[in-house]
């Protein structure tokens, strides 16, 4: 944890600290791209210039070291259900994670037969948002990601949690 | 005159300042969970195989800078094969065909010349120029 994460009673004075640091961290959530399937495809029309993910403050980041959001899109199979594990755990912290379409979520058309299929990829990396869809539309995607953005926003990161 | 320096002093105090202050915030404020896998090389979510400081043969560089050559010739011959046939059409092909035969002539000059410093072969068996370490093997295969 960091120097005053979670190290101050609840008053006026840190709760509006609070409400700096958790809308500087909800306006720019720059986004991991973890494009595995078709959802890539849809990810990429919302990152182009129709949708036109910036104007939300996300930009596309290569490198986990960079990212604060992973948006999982596509069918996560076992073999990269451990590469997931391990780039999640190489973001840098506060992270958080977006489920992108049925595969993501629970294994999509995969669920009964698919062997080689992670039936959802909250069984490796702690989800925050699940967007349904086969593959969602551009506007899902981005209702997700505000619905993310409200998340962060209610977030209290210099308040001590109650136990 | 001297004041002139203090300018200076200024910007030098505020460029330490600018830099530091930014760091102490992300220090105070930033959450820190270092994990061994985090603190693991980035290798694409791979596993990181031994240290990233290896020696490679400099054997390698001269190769890849054969294939360079070559491969920005490949380049430039393929689309003027595509538009050798207008060429013809117009009447000008014996001339753009001999302005690639130029072309292709140095190159193969190039090619020669490392030829000929035995540069195309891994295992080098003649030393063009031999001098230090290599006397003694040469009066070797000599004998």
């Amino acid at each position: 944890m960091g120097l005053l994460e979670d190290k101050f009673e609840d008053n006026i004075i840190v709760a509006s600290f609070d409400k700096i640091l958790s809308w500087a961290r909800s306006t720019s959530p720059w986004f991991f791209q973890f494009g595995l399937a078709c959802c890539a495809i849809e990810l990429m029309a919302t990152g182009a210039s129709r949708h036109d993910l910036s104007r939300i403050g996300m930009i596309p980041r290569s490198s986990p070291r960079q990212a604060d959001v992973m948006i999982v899109a596509g069918t996560v199979t076992m073999k990269m259900a451990l590469r997931i594990k391990k780039l999640y755990e190489q973001m840098a912290d506060p992270k958080y994670v977006i489920s992108m379409g049925s595969c993501a979520t629970s294994g999509g058309p995969y669920w009964q037969y698919g062997y080689h299929v992670l039936k959802g990829v909250d069984i490796v990396v702690p989800v925050d948002v699940y967007v349904p869809g086969c593959p969602p539309r551009p506007e899902s995607l981005i209702e997700g990601l505000i619905k993310l953005q409200e998340k962060i926003l209610n977030e209290r990161p210099l308040t001590k949690k109650a136990a | 005159m001297y004041r002139d320096f203090g300018t200076i002093f200024v910007f030098i105090l505020l460029g330490i300042i600018l830099v530091y202050i930014p760091l102490l915030i992300q220090k105070l404020v930033a959450p820190s969970n270092p994990s061994w896998d985090k603190l693991s090389t980035y290798e694409c979510g791979e596993e990181p195989e031994g240290s990233a400081w290896v020696r490679f043969n400099i054997r390698y560089y001269t190769i890849a800078l054969i294939f360079l050559i070559f491969d920005v010739e490949v380049v430039l011959l393929f689309p003027w094969a595509v538009i050798f046939q207008d060429f013809i059409k117009e009447g000008n092909g014996m001339l753009v065909f001999i302005e690639m035969a130029i072309f292709l002539f140095i190159l193969i000059v190039g090619l020669a010349y490392v030829w000929q410093k035995t540069d195309l072969d891994w295992v080098k068996r003649k030393i063009a120029f031999p001098s230090g370490r290599y006397d003694n093997q040469l009066t070797e295969d000599r004998k």
